[in-house]
């Protein structure tokens, strides 16, 4: 485990190239964190002597990567009128990090400082009218991940019948993401179950209290350094662990 | 916010509050002149109490044990006389931390959490969580199990319409049409315990496919469902259609037009009761929707009404989609991708011991081949591994709009899996549809969401 091999550095990696996100070559802006950490060995075996052979095993993490042009499908039309009503009300472009294609599904990385007026600017635009947030919700990449915490915007244009993805990630020590519900009302709950579960504080909320667990209760759930709990099942004389603390294959 | 009035910032001149009292007053910062806490005991000492009170506004707390609030939803009613003057819905009753439980399971096994979240809805869940895994993996599911798919999900439509329609009419007293409702739906179940084995919950639906093909002996009964059905669904019609009570309570109750849904986020039978004809199914298809014929009804007047005009509507076209998948199974296929690293490797079939196995598959990988069981072993214990990303899947639902978005970071258990329920999202039409109407109207308008609480708190 001490020989490890140094990984390329993220941040130089994915140095801003100058070109918008939306109107370049590549989907490239502002870097984008990785989604995992780098990784040491397997199995999680870490305080006993590696007999596994996969010890000295390092796995890079991983980034989304930015989309290059063409974009494909609707794509290209949805990142063409959201630069042209970006550059119309005065958005900057460096409030889109990154744009990723993956999985047939389109997402736009953006900075939470211009988050609203993103939301407005894809609801209200002509060429872009998405009427709909579908879902809102959080995503937790785990402790050793930079901005670790994401919020996810599901939306909706049924006007033309398209769906795009808006990401916004930020630290634990600073949590704070802008609230929708000025844009969309029904981001209320979305939110409240966010900041339950995940501690993402949405200011602007009109009342960002908890809604799925207990008022009182302490800690945010659905993080990745919260236990799971439950206890160790006995099975003919041996012991398994409760599920969070079994070996993973990761 | 920042400024809520204390106990102690009363001007010296007003008169002695009682801290319950400030309490009331601070938190609401309402008008309410008298608290009157229920504590149990004299009804008659309780009614004076009111009576003295110079406002006729009470707090009603409505549930979370409330036989008609469909479920532990709890409601908290600003009540003046028989007016609702302010609703709040509180849920969280019945939160059991699915999400978090399917990040320690195995992609496969992760099924089996999501089919008990809305638990009137099963095969919905597991599909849309199906498709975002399989739209993360890229691959295609054979015609055969998309046609499964579609054949199960349209009779859980009719399963969860009919138990839509039943709990309503309990709830407004309409007995009948409860007694009604449960008949036809047992009759939906045991289709669904024929081909699945499970009458609810049943996880049939997996990434890659689906666990078996039809059993023997389904078009039968299948035709038998699609019979009975045919028969009594027109008997709603009969019972609560031109039933002047049923109507009575009803008609003009619950309004939410097409502009407060879009902004709520109100998908199903609610937005299309309001007139806009959005079926994910239709406007956006999955699962081969689009070679299906059938009709999205819609209405105009945006009341509970025609929410339940619109789920007896919705029943005929799920029947009429049931008729062409049955016609589409005739022809035979696989059911499960034949990637072995993502199928399962055994058709199972039902043993002599009521277990699933396969004499063939157990012959293969403990007599035949090492290596096979091997694989076995991985598959079923390990999983198989994901691509690292993000995916959301939806599906039309019989609320609405159910998606499912899926985040894996390369391993073999989902990294993080949320559940957009419709129940979820409609529930937050509570204030719009009941402020201004009266007590005994919350109920119908509560009945016209369909909130599944399961589904809601998950």
């Amino acid at each position: 485990m001490t020989e490890t091999p140094q990984t390329t550095d993220v941040a130089t990696d994915l140095a801003h190239t100058g070109a918008g996100a939306l109107t370049g070559p590549t989907g490239k802006g502002a870097p984008v964190p990785p989604i995992t950490p780098e990784r040491h060995g397997m199995f999680h075996a870490r305080d006993t002597g590696d007999t596994s052979g996969y010890g000295r095993l390092a796995i890079a993490p991983v980034t989304p990567a930015p989309a290059t042009r063409p974009f494909g499908g609707y794509f290209d039309e949805v990142a063409d009128a959201l630069a042209a009503a970006m550059a119309e009300r005065g958005i900057p472009e460096s409030a889109i990090e990154q744009v990723t294609i993956a999985a047939t599904e389109m997402t736009i990385y953006v900075s939470r400082a211009h988050l609203v007026a993103l939301l407005q600017v894809l609801r209200d635009d002509e060429a872009l009218r998405f009427e709909l947030l579908s879902s809102l919700s959080g995503a937790d990449y785990g402790v050793d991940v930079p901005r670790r915490l994401h919020v996810v915007y599901e939306l909706l244009s049924m006007t033309y019948r398209r769906r795009v993805r808006l990401e916004v990630s930020v630290n634990v020590d600073d949590a704070t993401v802008p609230s929708a519900v000025s844009i969309y009302p029904t981001a209320d709950w979305h939110e409240r179950e966010t900041y339950d579960m995940f501690g993402v504080v949405f200011a602007g909320h009109p009342g960002l209290t908890r809604i799925l667990m207990p008022d009182d209760w302490v800690g945010h759930p659905q993080r990745k350094d919260y236990p799971l709990g439950g206890i160790p099942v006995e099975y003919k004389g041996h012991e398994i662990p409760p599920a969070d603390q079994r070996r993973a294959y990761t | 916010m920042s400024d809520n009035p204390t106990v102690g910032s009363a001007d010296p001149g007003a008169e002695v509050v009682t801290a319950e009292q400030a309490l009331a007053k601070s938190s609401r910062q309402s008008d309410i002149e008298a608290l009157v806490a229920s504590k149990g005991g004299d009804w008659d000492a309780l009614l004076d109490d009111i009576e003295y009170a110079d406002s006729e506004q009470i707090i009603l707390n409505m549930g979370p044990q409330h036989p008609s609030t469909h479920g532990v939803l709890r409601l908290i009613l600003d009540i003046d006389g028989e007016t609702v003057t302010k609703a709040r819905a509180v849920i969280g009753y019945l939160h059991t931390g699915i999400e978090k439980s399917t990040e320690y399971r195995t992609f496969t096994q992760a099924v089996q959490f999501l089919t008990r979240a809305d638990y009137l809805s099963p095969t919905f869940n597991e599909a849309c969580y199906c498709l975002a895994v399989e739209k993360l993996l890229g691959i295609e599911v054979p015609q055969r199990a998309t046609i499964m798919r579609v054949l199960l999900m349209e009779i859980t439509r009719i399963s969860s319409h009919l138990v839509a329609i039943a709990t309503g009419g309990m709830e407004t007293g309409a007995l009948t049409g409860m007694t009604m409702g449960f008949r036809e739906r047992e009759e939906a179940l045991h289709v669904m315990e024929l081909i699945t084995g499970l009458r609810m919950n049943q996880g049939f639906v997996r990434p890659g496919g689906v666990a078996q093909d039809m059993p023997p002996g389904w078009e039968e009964r299948l035709d038998y469902f699609i019979k009975v059905m045919n028969q009594r669904l027109p008997e709603y019609d009969e019972l609560l259609t031109g039933q002047p009570i049923w109507k009575a309570r009803l008609q003009g109750i619950g309004y939410l037009p097409v502009q407060g849904c879009l902004q709520l986020g109100i998908t199903g039978p609610p937005l299309r009761s309001s007139g806009l004809a959005w079926d994910l199914r239709k406007t956006m298809p999955y699962c081969g929707y689009e070679e299906y014929d059938f009709d999205v009804p819609t209405t105009t007047n945006s009341d509970s009404y025609d929410r339940y005009l619109l789920r007896v509507a919705e029943m005929h076209e799920s029947l009429k989609i049931i008729k062409q998948c049955r016609e589409r199974l005739k022809e035979p296929g696989p059911v499960m991708v034949e990637d072995k690293k993502i199928g399962w490797p055994a058709r199972l079939s039902v043993g002599a011991d009521g277990t699933g196995n396969s004499l063939e598959h157990i012959r293969h990988i403990m007599g035949e081949s090492m290596e096979a069981l091997i694989h076995h072993f991985k598959l079923v214990t390990e999983g198989f591994a994901v691509p690292a990303g993000q995916a959301y899947a939806a599906v039309e639902g019989p609320r609405g709009e159910l998606g499912a978005h899926v985040v894996s970071n390369g391993g073999t258990k989902p990294w993080r899996v949320h559940l957009r329920d419709p129940g979820f999202v409609n529930l937050q039409a509570v204030s719009a549809m009941c402020e201004g109407g009266m007590v005994s109207d919350v109920v119908v308008a509560i009945a016209s969401l369909d909130p599944v609480l399961g589904g809601v708190d998950r």
